[in-house]
This record gives structure tokens, C-alpha cells and sequence, in this order.
């Protein structure tokens, strides 16, 4: 028998069955996912001991004698709110009559002439006689979120994100001078303050996870956060990176600009605390704090434009965009954070910025190898200018970080 | 109640760095309902109504929800009720001539609601809290036939004096009264004044705490002058099991209950309160009248007041019996002057009419 290229009738008849078998086994799991819904569930017992009740305070608005709480339901069992008491004083309560089914939220508006400044323990009892209790650390009227308050918080985002970020690249010029060994060095230096930003961030993720019921994951957020910007900034950089080919551009005009975003979306939750906690009124505004603030974003300004020591004088404006990249979401940051006050939302955008650092770490580690080789590689290729460069880098951001006083 | 302090100081250091600190509460976008003061409410005398609570809120002092209250019925006590319910028990005369008195008492596992909304899973003598007050004059003898209901082994220990058998100890006579079985206890009614009684199992804060205890008065052989007597036993719910304090304060098994039903008494006569601390968990209560004074007798086992006072302190098991007259018409608070134990409902009125 010679054989010979098949006909496409079979072709169709073999896509055909492959299409019949497709639906026939996704038919079949949906039939055993339906019969272990019915039949599994019923063949567990009922769940041993007391229901469980979980409640999250997403927020607290307080005004003259009286104290709103949106409160989330953040176990597996509904929560019904019976009475509540304030610095152990039972106080009228409106809404959250009705129990709270899992995930849904409702307001509890607390009757309380609370006094400015002075710290409240509002307890729940919940109708099982369990008591939840939630701190307010100093009460402190909540801003209405009109205009004046959203132009305060672009005004003191533009102080501590962009206007800082500028200022650390009017010294590229100056560092233009102290020749191509220092590259390298400012490099690391770059790094170690990422590093610093990255730990930092994580610890204040952890801090908030205590804090979020965990109805929608904690802490896991910040996780979430931290791999999407890191995997978003890696298809950035690939498009970037495409294009620059295309373009003939060399490396370091890519650099800066990865970098920028990846501070950018640090800045973003730097903004979202300083908006929550001027919120609060637990931010000190002043001199000190917008002082602090330059000097200590002035090096991000720096880390940014010290992947251009080796190319083409970049232009005022290509400039100049890269410090809106690295300092405008600080503003976003701040507005956000005056209107918000959810520690889902913050551990989410704390972990972006994790995320994004880490991805720009990954993208400058290549330069601080010893050595003309480009290939990415393990850190113990770093040499010694690098590893000094890291540590200053750190010691840098930890000493700023100290003038930042609230 | 003790706290436990959360977290750390409240004012706390601003690193920037690491996008510093999200601070407790929040600010809101959300348009403001803009009602902020707090409006006088008007005081009414509720006739007994349940939900009539006018009193309290915000500036105006404590109180539950307003307009909530628990379903007493459901309960199977009313505090109101509570405050004038003597039992003098079965009187019989024995073969020597002595009056005997014989009770009832069965102990059970019941869930109350002791503050609105709030279930509470107690362990009771005849189905309330506090249990009945038993009522003799010294010199009967007296005979409690306790049946345990519970699923707990409970016993009555009576303060008294009487033979070691009947105090109600574990591993004293009949001991630990294990679920479904009986016991009597018999003995003499003395000394005369105001006593309580209450399970003597462990862990034994626990068993008084759930709600095991009651008034035990045993009235001179002279009776004391006639006057408009009543009870009120001062105790609490530690409604989280800690044994950290307690969440809700109380007279007679309901908080706040007198501020919105007052207790009725009449202009000028003599008015007699037999006053009873079993609170757990905290080492002290008190009680404070406003607007007037009394003569006390510390455990009523002298004939002569020792103070004339508006205000006294009782350790746990401490009682007392304090007599007064109201001159002038209106409501009288009364409450603990700890004010915490009075924010979280021991608190309630007087009414002279």
C-alpha cells in the first residue's frame, strides 16, 4: 500500500470527535462538581462549636457627637451587632439591626460626645456575648472630602513626590562629571535604596494585615499586589525594550525609565498614607515633614537618572516626564488615601510597589556586575564598589527616612 | 472590665520610607448626614412600657439601643417582679412545735437574653437570675430539696451558721449533686439578717458567674418595723468567658431595666433594701442613691445602723440591708459610683410618687 497525505475529510471528522470528546469531558466534570455539591456536602457533619464572628472596621467617620463605623462581616457565619459600648459606656446605637451576612457591610452611627485628640475603644457585643473591639488612637474630626481637601493633598503630593524626584535629576550634571567608575557605584546606591523601599513596604504590609479583617485575603494582598506590578513591569520592559531595538537606543534611557514607574508605584502608597493619616490628623504638617520628604525623595530623583551617566544628554522634557512617572502617583496616592481609609485597598498597593521594585532591582542587577558581561546573574558577581553601593544605598534611605518626623 | 491594650502607643512615628503609617479609622468620601448635635430628649415617665426608654444617649448617659429591650417573658423573669418576690416556702410545724419550712429548688442550663439582642447561656435556680430570694425568721428549720437539671454538677451553699454535712461543699455530705440527682439540705435558720446562697463548684467563678446564687433572708425573731421591702442583688455578665471583668452590669438579671421601669416607691415611707454583691471578676461593687441618705446595716445582723451614708461598698459576698425615706417626690438615680459598672447598666431610677 503506497501511502499517501490524508484526505481532509478525516482531518474534519478527527477535529470533529476531539471538539465531542472536549464537551463530553467538560459535561462530565460539571456533572461530578454538581453531585459533590448535593451529595458531599450533605455526607459532612455540621461544623463543631460556637459560630464563628469576624468583624472588620473599614472605616470611622467622626463628627461632633457622633461616631459613624462601616463595619464588614469578614468571617464564615453572620454577625449580629447587639449593643455597643465606647470606653466601657453603652451608647445608642442606629443600624446594623439585622445580622450581617458573610462579606456584607453595613454602618453602625454611634451616639458619643467623644472629645478631640483623646483615644476610644468602641466594643461590639455581638448577640452571642462575644465583644469586638476596635481602637481609635486619637479621635480627631474626618475631614469632609470637599475641594479644599483634595487640593491640600495634590499640593503635598506634588511636595514630596514630584518636586523631590526633579530636584535629585537637576544633579545629573554633576554627576556626569564624576566620570563612568561612579556609574556603576550610584547604581548600587540605587539598589540598596529600592531594597530599603521594598523591605520597609513589606513590613508596613504586615503591620496593616493585622489590621484588615481578612475577609478578602490580608495580607495575601499584598502578595497579589506585589506579583502583578512585577509581572506588569516585565512586559513594560519587553515592550520597551522591543522598541528601543527598533529605535537603536541605547540601554540606559530604558533603565530610567523602569525605574521611574517602578518608584512611581511606590509613590503611589507612600501618597495613600500620608492622605490617611492627615485624614486622621496624625501628619504633622510643617516644614520638617516636606523638608524630610525632599531630601529623602531627592535620592529617588538620583536613582533615576543614574542609568543615563552613560548615554546622550537626555532632553529637559524626556526629563522632566520621567519625574511626573516617579511623582505624580503620589498625589493619585494621596487623594486616594484622604477618601479612604481601607487597609485592603493599602495592602494592595503597597505590595504594586513592592512588586514594581523588585522588577527594577531584577532590571539593574546586570549593571553591577564586575566585569563587561551583561548577563543576568546571581548577586555574588557583584563587586566591591557594588556591595558599598548597596549598603550606602540602605544607610541612605534609613538616615532621610529618620528627618520624616509626623 | 480590664482591657487589654492593642498595639502600641497611639502616636506613633511617621517613616515615609515605606509609605508610612495607616492610622486606625478613615476619612470619607460619602456625603455627611449632617446631624451632629445631640438633641435633648424629653423625659418620660414610662408606665411599665417596654420600649419607652427615653433616658440616655450620647451626652444624655448610657444606654443600650434605645427603644430596645430584652423579651422578658421569654426569659421567664422580670426584674420589676424580682424586686418584691419574697418565697416564704411550705410552712409546716414539726412534732416539737418548731416552724419547718420547705422549698423547691430545681438548677438548669437556660439561654437568657440578658441585655437586647444578647443571648447569654446561663446556668439558674428555678429559671432565673438571680435565683429566688428564700425568706425565714431565725430559729425555723429549714429544708431545700435541690434537684440538679443542669448538665453541670451544682450544689447550694448557704451563708449561715450549720453543720459542716450541709454547706453545700463538694466532698462535704451529699457533695457534688451530679446531674439529674437530688439532695436535701436541713438546717437551722441562723444568724438573723440578709444572706445568700449560691453553687460551690468548680471552677467556682464560673458556677456564680452563670448565675448560680440568690437571696437568703432570715428576719429577726422580732420583725423589723413594717416598710416597703425590697430586693436588689448586684451582679454581672462576663458575656466573652474571659473571666477579664465583666461586659454587662446589673440588679436583679437586667441591665439598665430600672431607668426605663423605675422602681416605684411612695413619699414618705420607710423603704427597706436588702442589698446583695455577687459580682465575679471584679473585686469590688457599690451602691449610691441620689438625692437622699440611709441608715445601713452591714449582713442586717445588728439592730443598729453602723453608717448613714448615700454611698457604700460591698466586696463579693458582702450584703446588707440599707433603710430610707424619700421626702420628696420624682426620680431618684441610683447605680454603682464605680461609674464603668454604671455605664454598662447597673443604673436605674426611683419614682416617689
Amino acid at each position: 500500500m503506497s501511502e499517501r497525505t490524508e484526505n481532509p475529510a478525516p482531518q474534519k471528522s478527527q477535529a470533529r470527535t476531539g471538539w465531542v470528546s472536549t464537551v463530553a469531558v467538560v459535561l462530565l466534570l460539571g456533572l461530578a462538581l454538581a453531585a459533590l455539591a448535593v451529595v458531599g456536602g450533605r455526607s459532612l457533619p455540621e461544623r463543631i462549636g460556637p459560630p464563628v464572628e469576624e468583624i472588620a472596621v473599614e472605616q470611622v467617620r467622626m463628627s461632633p457627637g457622633r461616631i459613624d463605623l462601616t463595619v464588614r462581616n469578614a468571617g464564615p457565619d453572620p454577625v449580629r451587632v447587639a449593643q455597643v459600648f465606647v470606653n466601657d459606656a453603652f451608647v445608642d446605637v442606629r443600624g446594623g439591626e439585622q445580622p450581617i451576612a458573610p462579606r456584607r457591610s453595613t454602618v453602625l452611627t454611634l451616639d458619643y460626645p467623644w472629645q478631640e485628640g483623646q483615644p476610644y475603644l468602641v466594643s461590639m457585643l455581638t448577640s452571642t456575648g462575644l465583644v469586638i473591639e476596635h481602637e481609635i488612637a486619637a479621635a480627631v474630626e474626618t475631614p469632609t472630602g470637599g475641594r479644599d481637601l483634595f487640593a491640600v493633598m495634590a499640593l503635598l503630593g506634588a511636595y514630596v513626590g514630584i518636586i523631590p524626584v526633579v530636584l535629585g535629576m537637576l544633579l545629573l550634571p554633576v554627576l556626569r562629571r564624576i566620570g563612568k567608575g561612579a556609574m556603576c557605584f550610584l547604581l548600587a546606591v540605587t539598589v540598596g535604596l529600592l531594597l530599603f523601599l521594598a523591605v520597609d513596604a513589606v513590613f508596613e504590609g504586615l503591620e496593616l494585615g493585622e489590621r484588615s479583617g481578612g475577609a478578602f485575603g490580608g495580607i495575601s494582598l499584598l502578595a497579589l499586589g506585589a506579583i502583578l506590578a512585577f509581572l506588569a513591569l516585565t512586559l513594560v520592559d519587553r515592550w520597551l525594550h522591543h522598541r528601543a531595538h527598533a529605535a537603536g537606543e541605547r540601554g540606559g534611557t530604558r533603565l530610567a525609565l523602569m525605574i521611574a514607574i517602578g518608584i512611581g508605584l511606590h509613590n503611589l502608597g507612600e501618597g495613600l498614607a500620608i492622605g490617611s493619616a492627615y485624614a486622621l490628623g496624625q501628619l504633622a504638617l510643617g516644614a520638617a515633614l516636606v523638608i524630610g520628604f525632599a531630601l529623602h525623595n531627592t535620592t529617588e530623583g538620583l536613582a533615576i537618572v543614574s542609568p543615563l551617566l552613560a548615554s546622550a544628554r537626555p532632553g529637559v522634557l524626556r526629563l522632566l516626564g520621567l519625574g511626573l512617572i516617579a511623582g505624580a502617583p503620589a498625589i493619585a496616592g494621596a487623594v486616594l488615601g484622604a477618601g479612604v481609609d481601607n487597609a485592603e485597598l493599602s495592602l494592595f498597593l503597597l505590595g504594586l510597589g513592592v512588586g514594581a521594585i523588585g522588577q527594577v532591582v531584577v532590571q539593574i542587577a546586570p549593571a553591577l556586575r564586575g566585569g563587561e558581561e551583561r548577563e543576568p546573574g546571581p548577586v555574588a558577581a557583584m563587586d566591591t564598589t557594588a556591595v558599598l553601593g548597596v549598603a550606602v544605598g540602605v544607610a541612605v534611605m534609613y538616615a532621610t527616612g529618620l528627618l520624616v518626623v509626623a | 472590665m480590664r482591657r487589654d491594650l492593642m498595639g502600641e502607643p497611639s502616636r506613633r512615628g511617621f517613616l515615609a520610607g515605606g509609605g508610612a503609617l495607616l492610622g486606625l479609622g478613615g476619612a470619607a468620601v460619602a456625603a455627611r448626614a449632617g446631624l451632629s448635635e445631640a438633641e435633648p430628649r424629653t423625659e418620660q415617665t414610662g408606665h411599665g412600657m417596654y420600649g419607652a426608654a427615653s433616658h440616655g444617649g450620647g451626652a444624655n448617659g448610657p444606654t443600650f439601643r434605645i427603644g430596645s429591650v430584652v423579651d422578658h417573658h421569654a426569659n421567664g423573669f422580670d426584674p420589676t417582679d424580682i424586686l418584691r418576690d419574697f418565697d416564704y416556702g411550705t410552712i409546716t410545724k414539726t412534732g416539737d412545735g418548731r416552724t419547718l419550712r420547705e422549698w423547691e429548688i430545681a438548677s438548669t442550663d437556660k439561654e437568657l437574653e440578658v441585655a437586647p439582642g444578647v443571648k447569654f447561656p446561663a446556668w439558674v435556680f428555678n429559671g432565673r437570675i438571680p435565683g429566688p430570694t428564700l425568706r425565714c425568721t431565725e430559729g425555723d428549720l429549714l429544708r431545700i430539696t435541690f434537684t440538679n437539671g443542669s448538665q453541670h454538677p451544682h450544689t447550694m451553699h448557704f451563708h449561715g451558721i450549720h453543720p459542716a454535712e450541709m454547706d453545700g461543699t463538694p466532698g462535704l455530705g451529699a457533695g457534688l449533686i451530679a446531674p439529674g440527682q437530688t439532695a436535701v439540705y436541713e438546717f437551722d435558720a441562723i444568724p438573723f439578717g440578709v444572706h445568700l446562697y449560691h453553687c460551690h463548684v468548680g471552677p467556682l467563678a464560673e458556677h456564680v458567674a452563670r448565675g448560680m446564687y440568690g437571696t437568703f433572708i432570715v428576719d429577726p425573731p422580732q420583725p423589723r418595723p413594717a416598710a416597703d421591702e425590697l430586693i436588689m442583688v448586684q451582679h454581672g455578665y462576663n458575656t466573652t468567658f474571659d473571666a477579664e471583668g465583666n461586659q454587662l452590669y446589673a440588679v436583679n438579671g437586667i441591665p439598665f431595666h430600672y431607668m426605663h421601669e423605675p422602681v416605684r416607691v411612695k413619699r414618705g415611707e420607710l423603704v427597706r433594701i436588702y442589698l446583695i454583691n455577687v459580682l465575679e471578676y471584679d473585686p469590688i461593687n457599690s451602691f449610691h442613691i441620689h438625692g437622699n441618705f440611709f441608715d445601713y446595716y452591714p449582713t442586717g445582723t445588728r439592730l443598729q445602723p453602723a453608717d448613714y451614708t448615700d454611698t457604700i461598698v460591698q466586696g463579693q459576698g458582702q450584703r446588707g440591708i440599707c433603710e430610707l425615706r424619700f421626702p420628696y417626690p420624682g426620680k431618684f438615680m441610683f447605680h454603682a459610683h464605680k461609674s464603668e459598672f454604671a455605664e454598662l447598666g447597673w443604673m436605674g431610677f426611683f419614682e416617689v410618687t
